[in-house]
């Protein structure tokens, strides 16, 4: 047993700054005075830029070199590299979308970015452990955080109920994860990713509670990433939450599920993969299938996108599924992609105002195009690169997930993805057709009616982040591509 | 990349000149608010888009089969995808034909489009765009990219500014192609696995595939390019489409995007999948016999005059599909040469129909009687157009259909008789149309309307001119195809595998 070195401590360097910014924030924000409030906005934004630059300048010498730390519980790799430096983007976007969207919902508490903070740390912990109770502990802070923030719309009765919802439900996936861990321990003697992988190569092949540890943390990984059939809440939670915490949900914590799933399946249970290919595949297969097909009877935007996310976890679940270097990076790729269109629709839906009631029907996207033409031009493009279409950067990230498939000899696979991907248009291309197509209605109870654009400068910044995003990256995605390609996972 | 050669004596990037400068017009209409500026922009960037064009043909060696103009740039690195363009004398003249159609749609949106005009003429030229970058692309990705961008613009264009059930139209013709293309994607992929880890399109034509594998890749190519030629069953978005999109669109989705369709079976699936070409042989050209006839018995009960030229498409079409698949020079030739009669003759039609419903609001044939008398010029035009399709010697379709009959008339007797009746019926719907609009009875509406005014003049007749210069010396136009036609016969009869 080794004390904790200062090298341990430098290797987190990011992550402690995360985290010691979420605790200021914390601290700070009962006593700040309510006209310098928004300092602790610029605090936690310069805290992720710092903790961004950190992570960046670890990198460079981290690919093909991972440092292990903290007695092999820790890694300092490329892979968990690659990720911090995505969700901390995804971070501060979702603060400065935060910034006007608190305010407009009359919730303007400080609290907020602490708990964002706080989240994300969590999901720095997770990308990077490589023990499972340390990505077990990751995982809790960032739901635990994530719980809090999707009732934090605290005198809406839907909030709450999200609230509930998403924490019983998460704590029983949680359970169930960590009965997996614990079986695994039982089976192999231990939790860390090398040790487990030790244990498995000694294990006969179908070994029955291997099988069942897998299965088991399939359900704890497959409820973060809302992979059907672990998908049942995350449509009620969607609609529920406020708006910025859901796109924190469908971008933030379905990336850093995704991370450690792939780094636990890859890394761990490689050695078995024969045994859970087929069980993901199935999952992989239900996942498109539902969340397309489902999403076509929504009538509430929020709704229809947390079921186009499930549909999208799906076709990331392709990657993995194929499990060779291209597939992962076609994870990485997917999830980096889809962070910035899911942002970008997001971020419009918190701008739109029916009323004094946040916009979230389909209905009133009716005539945005008369409204706001920029508005609608940025959802016209992020509904596009969601449905697939060049040359937006969805069209990238599908084109990888089925290079990847046919790669792995499930062209069939890739078939299905596609058919599904045409279903898909379809729900996208409404929210399209009502924006450009219909007239505004004019009177009281027609689609559209006393709807307002509400654009603040920090909204703005993060839509013409993402819009700009969504066309560059669907333009000249090769250095995002090599930067996934360099920062795979060591395949054993 | 060997079957290349550089021309860099003509202008080094005129390929990517030609595929970006409708973007830079679009940029450029960012700084300018009204809409009458947004016309004007459009109208010079697709003109000189147009002229720009011109060396195309004037430096084009006929005598070679290698691609000419090209440029390769590294696109994405890993898997290796290239921006990669360059044209042949397959691509050459759809290229051309784009950038004639492009202006000549901008002049006939001036004043029928009067809603939210700049972002009209927006969709047009980034539409542009992805048809020019469809016939240059030489790597596989490139053209998919190019191919299904394009779906975007149109949408837009059928269902915003569109007729009453628009709506409709616009999500039938985008679900249509979308699904076909996307099992076009994958057919791709698996092509980039099975051809030597390549999505060069020359190296694919060279690799060879076994039986099966060319089975299916068949049919996932089918499936993208018979939707949009379309092919008998999968035709009926396009009634649809032409009926509510206006007139610029339906006339760009006759011209440019029907062609499409026919463009890649001729890049793609004949080269790349001779035996599987071969083998379905019978069933393409049963197809295209029913495209041909069942669009032209459908095309004689229609009173619409939109939906009346739409299946009149369907059955000529037939005829491009038809030529193709016999597979022999006259016939690809032929087909070729019909390719781009047909973009000159229903583009022609679809603005005249577009110039009557801007002065009648109607596009019922019977709405629309005796206009010889009011608008002499427009009954000229018109009448000119009709019997260009229905292909009277002296016009450019007699040529092209006359080359196709000769080719499959050496595959089969039966189905170059067949053919021939398509031609009979094209006689009846198109003289029975311009015998009521032309010289019927004279309705108290049409007998006041004004005939075409110069500007009307100036969108058709180039293409009147065409029509006659095919149809009178069509060997400059046939003469840039011999080689590369004969080149593809060469590829298909090829027996080495090449890496």
């Amino acid at each position: 047993m080794t004390f904790v070195s200062t090298a341990d401590l430098l290797a987190i360097l990011p992550e402690l700054m995360v985290m010691a910014g979420g605790c200021l924030v914390l601290v700070l924000a009962p006593v700040i005075s309510e006209a310098r409030k928004e300092w602790l906005v610029y605090l936690s934004l310069a805290v992720l830029s710092a903790a961004f630059v950190v992570s960046y300048w670890f990198m460079g010498p981290l690919i093909g070199s991972p440092r292990s730390v903290f007695s092999g519980l820790y890694v300092l790799d490329a892979y968990g590299a690659f990720w911090k430096l995505l969700l901390l983007v995804v971070s501060a976007l979702i603060i400065l979308l935060a910034k006007a969207h608190l305010k407009l919902e009359g919730m303007d508490l400080p609290e907020f970015y602490a708990f964002i903070l706080l989240s994300l740390a969590g999901m720095m912990v997770m990308v990077s452990g490589t023990d499972l109770l340390v990505i077990y502990l990751g995982l809790e802070l960032m739901s635990i955080a994530l719980y809090i923030m999707a009732g934090f719309k605290r005198y809406a009765l839907r909030s709450l109920e999200a609230a509930a919802k998403y924490f019983i439900l998460g704590s029983f996936a949680s359970g169930i994860l960590l009965y997996g861990i614990s079986l695994l321990f039982g089976r192999t003697g231990s939790t860390t990713l090398v040790g487990i992988r030790e244990g498995i190569a000694g294990l006969p092949p179908g070994d029955p509670i291997l099988m069942l540890a897998m299965g088991l943390l399939i359900v704890g990984f497959g409820f973060k990433v809302a992979a059907v059939p672990f998908h049942m809440w995350t449509p009620d939670v969607y609609e529920g939450s406020p708006t910025s915490v859901t796109a924190y949900m469908a971008v933030a914590s379905k990336a850093a599920g995704f991370a450690a799933f792939v780094r636990v399946f890859m890394d761990a249970l490689g050695g078995a993969q024969d045994s859970w290919q087929m069980l993901l595949v199935a999952c992989c297969v239900a996942t498109m299938i539902l969340g397309n097909v489902v999403a076509i009877a929504q009538t509430n935007i929020k709704r229809m996108l947390a079921y186009s996310s499930i549909a999208h976890a799906g076709y990331a679940l392709i990657g993995l599924v194929a499990a060779d270097a291209f597939g992962i990076a076609s994870v990485m790729l997917y999830l980096a992609l889809y962070a910035v269109m899911n942002l970008g629709a997001f971020a419009v839906v918190t701008m739109l105002r029916r009323g004094g009631l946040e916009g979230d029907e389909i209905d009133d996207f009716t005539g945005l195009a008369r409204r706001n033409k920029w508005a609608a031009f940025v959802m016209l493009l992020f509904m596009f690169s969601l449905a697939g279409i060049p040359p937006t950067a969805g069209f990238i990230a599908k084109l990888y997930v089925f290079t990847a498939a046919v790669g792995a000899g499930m062209a069939w696979l890739a078939v299905l993805g596609v058919v599904f991907a045409a279903v898909s248009a379809y729900f996208y291309l409404r929210v399209v057709m009502v924006m450009y197509m219909r007239e505004p209605g004019e009177t009281v109870g027609t689609p559209g009616y006393d709807v307002r654009v509400v654009a603040s400068p920090a909204t703005i910044a993060v839509l013409l982040i993402a819009a700009l995003g969504v066309l560059v990256l669907g333009v000249f995605p090769d250095p995002l591509i090599q930067a996934a390609q360099s920062a795979i996972l060591p395949l054993r | 990349m060997r079957d290349i050669i550089l021309n860099t004596t003509a202008l080094p990037h005129l390929l990517t000149l030609l595929i970006a400068l409708p973007l830079v017009g679009v940029a450029m209409m960012a700084f300018f608010k009204d809409d009458a500026a947004a016309k004007r922009i459009a109208f010079w960037t697709t003109g000189s888009e147009f002229v720009l064009s011109l060396p195309l043909y004037l430096w084009f060696d006929p005598a070679t089969h290698y691609m000419q103009f090209v440029e390769i740039v590294p696109w994405i690195t890993a898997p290796s995808i290239n921006y990669a363009v360059g044209i042949d004398g397959i691509s050459l003249w759809l290229v051309l034909l784009t950038t004639l159609l492009t202006p000549i749609c901008v002049v006939c949106s001036w004043t029928s489009i009067t809603s939210r005009a700049r972002e009209f003429m927006i969709a047009l030229l980034v539409m542009e765009t992805a048809m020019v970058g469809v016939f240059c692309a030489l790597d596989f990705v490139l053209f998919y990219v190019f191919w299904e961008a394009m779906l975007i613009p149109m949408y837009l264009l059928i269902g915003v500014w569109g007729g009453a059930n628009r709506v409709y139209a616009a999500i039938k013709f985008f679900l249509y192609t979308l699904a076909g293309s996307l099992l076009l994607l994958v057919a791709i992929i698996v092509l980039y696995f099975e051809g030597g880890h390549t999505f060069d399109i020359l190296a694919l034509s060279r690799a060879s595939y076994s039986e099966t594998l060319q089975a299916w890749l068949f049919w996932a190519f089918f499936a993208a390019f018979a939707v949009k030629v379309p092919m008998f069953p999968f035709h009926t978005w396009l009634p649809d489409a032409h009926v509510e999109a206006p007139t610029a669109g339906s006339v760009l989705l006759a011209s440019v995007l029907l062609k499409m369709g026919a463009y890649g079976f001729l890049r793609f699936s004949l080269p790349m999948l001779p035996d599987a070409s071969q083998r379905f042989t019978p069933a393409i050209l049963a197809l295209s016999v029913i495209a041909i006839l069942y669009g032209a018995y459908m095309a004689l009960a229609q009173s619409d005059l939109k939906k009346l030229i739409a299946y009149s498409s369907v059955s000529h079409m037939g005829f491009v599909t038809l030529g193709m698949f016999v597979r022999n020079t006259q016939g690809v030739e032929g087909a070729l040469l019909q390719m781009l009669n047909h973009g000159i003759t229903t583009g022609g039609l679809f603005l005249c129909v577009g110039l009557i419903y801007e002065r009648t609001h109607s596009r019922q044939i019977a709405h629309n009687g005796g206009l010889s008398k009011s608008m002499p010029r427009y009954a000229t035009c018109l009448v000119i157009f009709a019997l260009s399709s229905l292909g009277l010697p002296g016009t450019n379709s007699f040529v092209g259909e006359f080359l196709v009959l000769v080719g499959s008339f050496m595959y089969s007797k039966t189905i170059a008789a067949l053919a021939t009746l398509g031609i009979i019926l094209a006689a009846v719907y198109l003289l029975g149309m311009v015998q009521r609009v032309a010289f019927g009875v004279s309705i108290e509406k049409t007998a006041r309307l004004n005939d075409l005014n110069w500007c009307e003049m100036a969108t058709l007749v180039p293409l009147v001119i065409l029509v006659f210069w095919i149809g009178i010396f069509p060997n400059p136009f046939l003469e840039p195809m011999h080689a590369s036609v004969a080149h593809m016969f060469e590829v298909m009869d090829r027996e080495s595998v090449l890496p």
